[in-house]
């Protein structure tokens, strides 16, 4: 409805007195967009090495109810997921994304668990899926979406088990759009957005009744994160 | 939804002798307000991070007609589409269309406040569309025909034992003998049955908590992950949000998402936060095939400008509620629209009109939490305070208020004649009132004395005694 969209825009002008300053304004507003400047940063973000940064993303993960394991390199993850599923008795069966930086996985090495690659359905209790890059200031996962990385699967499994590499876990928020940003190439031209992105902290979770805070609400139950330490994987 | 704010105050009326209600309000007002503080103390820029998320959304206000055109662009680049909707029919008709062209039957939402001031469920429903309710509370009040009564918690109203007759009620497919004592049970059952709705949707609704004007993006925050699954199964998905939702840029994203959660429920962030561009792009497997924004304005381009500016500020994060001692007290229904609490009592004067919204301004006891708690520094209660004196210039208020009200103006702008008058007031009350020292009730302040009793002046004013204690000291 055009009619609707002058009109409104119209509105606006009139209230802000654009006639006359919308040179100015725009040229206010094109600066602020194309600076992208960070406003405050939390103090308890940025203090310390990678090392005190994977231990602030461990340790706000688990507040926030995830779970962690920490593997020396990608060779491990067969057996901790393995491991994973059998504590909790849940079946050896799991459908991955078809994420590059999951190729190396040897799982071959557990030829008891039964994994296919793809998209995720209604009947997948467990999925495992690759991150785009991990938020220590919370403990968070920033995933993308994309062809390798559909993002039905972070959330219609009962269970999703995330792997990131130690590398790939940033101070903040900031530094993840810093990361997003130059990771398109400028061969390309202009960078563009993902469809998705998805911050997740930790399970699924409801407080709707009487604040009592229950776990899988429609999301996952249970993430359970492998941070990978070998830098040279991927 | 229609207005019954003018019944504000029966319906608070009704809402004290709500006992369900009154334990339901104080859980919340343990929990929240305990939640909130202690995230506050564990994050030293808070106060800064406040400042800072005032200043962004001033500078939005104040450019909003190019940051709403930039959106657009964007969003279209990436080929979204965009509808800009004046009012409340503009938007529904829209979002009929869109449905409509989609062939669709079913239609899953996420929570949307702007879903709630449009009333969209009532309109797809009257043109045969059924529209499901994904997030928990949502899907418990509109299994009851109930609006949502907190911004954040909309069955904050209800407890367990209300949820369980609920579900009884309406889940009759289900073993009637099965246990349903715990929110764990309840919560189980809702996402069983929710379950294949989601996968069966042809369209999906959401709100948006916030748009990036840099990336055209929209940006919901939840906990369940319902609006996930709501905006990423079906063919369709249909965003619905207002004017003022604009944010410029990602890093200013990040400032005001580390204010919401914080302040709206005590989390250092919420569980899922989601950033959407636009349609399912080449080689993607999943994803909606369509990508609509519903822009809508419905009086909002009118506070611009205007003493009431300051409330599009709002994040919507509940914090004001979880602190006011009037929304303790009666809960959101009572406010008799969308948003109850202090956002409701400055922003649907705005929205229907301060006539329909009655007395919802003077839903207040000034006492100043609401602003002092308030993540964007919104002045609440300077806002309530200018409806009241409009009400007062439109002669909306009874006579007998005004009168009074009038003629203690007159006599506050002549001191000598305030002096006697005062005096007299005193000395009558002192005299009247010495054998028991309080009054049961008061002549032209019932209501008032209905609930307490008025302690009996001394017999002489401040004035007469502070002079007196004066010339004693001299
Ligand atoms: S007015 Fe402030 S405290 Fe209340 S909901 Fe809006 S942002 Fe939150």
């Amino acid at each position: 409805m055009d009619e609707s969209r002058d009109r409104i825009l119209g509105h606006l002008r009139r209230a802000l007195n654009r006639e006359g300053s919308r040179d100015i304004a725009a040229q206010t507003v094109g600066e602020r967009l194309a600076a992208h400047r960070p406003n405050t940063i939390p103090a308890r973000a940025v203090a310390g090495d990678r090392d005190a940064r994977i231990g602030l993303f461990q340790t706000m993960a688990e507040e926030a109810a995830a779970t962690i394991a920490r593997l020396a390199s990608v060779k491990e993850v067969p057996a901790a997921v393995a491991d994973y599923l059998a504590q909790r008795n849940l079946p050896s069966q799991l459908v991955v994304t078809p994420d590059p930086q999951l190729q190396p996985i040897p799982w071959g090495d557990r030829p008891t668990i039964r994994w296919r690659e793809g998209i995720a359905n209604a009947d997948d209790l467990v999925g495992l899926t690759g991150a785009f890059a991990g938020i220590a200031e919370t403990g968070t996962l920033m995933l993308i979406s994309g062809p390798e990385s559909p993002t039905r699967n972070n959330f219609l499994p009962d269970n999703h088990i995330a792997v990131l590499r130690a590398e790939q876990i940033v101070s903040t928020y900031e530094e993840g759009w810093k990361r997003l940003r130059s990771s398109t190439q400028p061969s390309q031209g202009q960078f563009t957005m993902p469809r998705t992105v998805n911050f997740v902290t930790g399970p699924s979770r409801t407080a709707d009744i009487e604040l009592k805070i229950e776990l899988g609400a429609h999301g996952p139950r249970r993430l359970h994160i492998l941070i990978i330490d070998d830098a040279t994987v991927g | 939804m229609r207005a019954s704010s003018r019944d504000f105050k029966d319906n608070a009326r009704r809402a004290l002798g709500d006992r369900n209600l009154a334990a339901a309000l104080t859980i919340l007002k343990r929990d929240f307000a305990g939640r909130r503080s202690a995230a506050v103390a564990r994050l030293p820029e808070f106060e800064q991070l406040r400042d800072e998320g005032r200043d962004i959304k001033n500078h939005v206000l104040t450019h909003l007609d190019l940051y709403l055109e930039t959106f657009e662009r964007n969003v279209m680049a990436l080929g979204g589409q965009v509808h800009w909707a004046a009012d409340a029919a503009e938007a529904r008709a829209q979002v009929l269309a869109i449905c409509r062209a989609a062939g669709a039957k079913t239609v899953t939402k996420g929570k949307s406040m702007i879903a709630e001031e449009i009333g969209i469920n009532e309109h797809l429903e009257e043109n045969g569309i059924t529209p499901v309710e994904t997030d928990l509370g949502e899907y418990i009040i509109q299994l009851r025909h109930e609006t949502p009564s907190h911004l954040i918690a909309p069955a904050i109203h209800l407890v367990k034992t209300q949820v369980a007759e609920t579900f009884r009620a309406a889940h009759t497919q289900l073993d009637a003998a099965r246990p349903l004592d715990e929110p764990r049970q309840l919560c189980d059952e809702a996402r069983q049955l929710l379950r294949p709705k989601f996968l069966a949707a042809d369209v999906g609704i959401t709100g948006a908590n916030f748009l990036v004007a840099e990336t055209g993006s929209s940006v919901i925050v939840t906990n369940e992950g319902n609006g996930d699954l709501t905006q990423n199964l079906p063919r369709v998905h249909i965003v619905l949000a207002s004017l003022e939702k604009i944010v410029p840029t990602l890093e200013d994203l990040s400032t005001l998402l580390r204010l919401l959660a914080r302040s709206a429920t005590g989390q250092e962030c919420s569980t899922y936060t989601t950033v959407s561009s636009g349609p399912r792009r080449p080689g993607d497997s999943d994803g909606p095939e369509e990508y609509h924004v519903v822009l809508l304005d419905n009086g909002r381009s009118a506070m611009l400008g205007t003493e009431f500016q300051d409330i599009l500020r709002c994040i919507r994060c509940g914090a004001c509620f979880n602190h006011c001692p009037v929304y303790g007290a009666i809960g959101g229904h009572a406010y008799g629209w969308v948003y109850g609490g202090p956002v409701g009592a400055v922003l649907t004067p705005q929205l229907i009109g301060v006539e329909e919204a009655g007395n919802l301004p003077n839903a207040s006891t000034f006492c100043g939490r609401c602003e002092s708690v308030c993540p964007m520094r919104i002045p609440l209660p300077k806002m309530m305070r200018h409806w009241r004196e409009r009400e007062f210039e439109r002669h909306l208020q009874p006579s007998l208020y005004r009168a009074g009200l009038k003629l203690w103006a007159f006599l506050a702008r002549n001191p000598p004649l305030y002096r006697v008058a005062t005096e007299i007031g005193a000395a009558v009350l002192g005299w009247s009132g010495r054998s028991r020292g309080r009054f049961r009730a008061l002549v032209l302040a019932r209501g008032w004395t209905k609930g307490r009793d008025m302690p009996a002046p001394e017999g002489k004013t401040f004035m007469a005694l502070w002079a007196e204690r004066q010339k004693q000291k001299s």
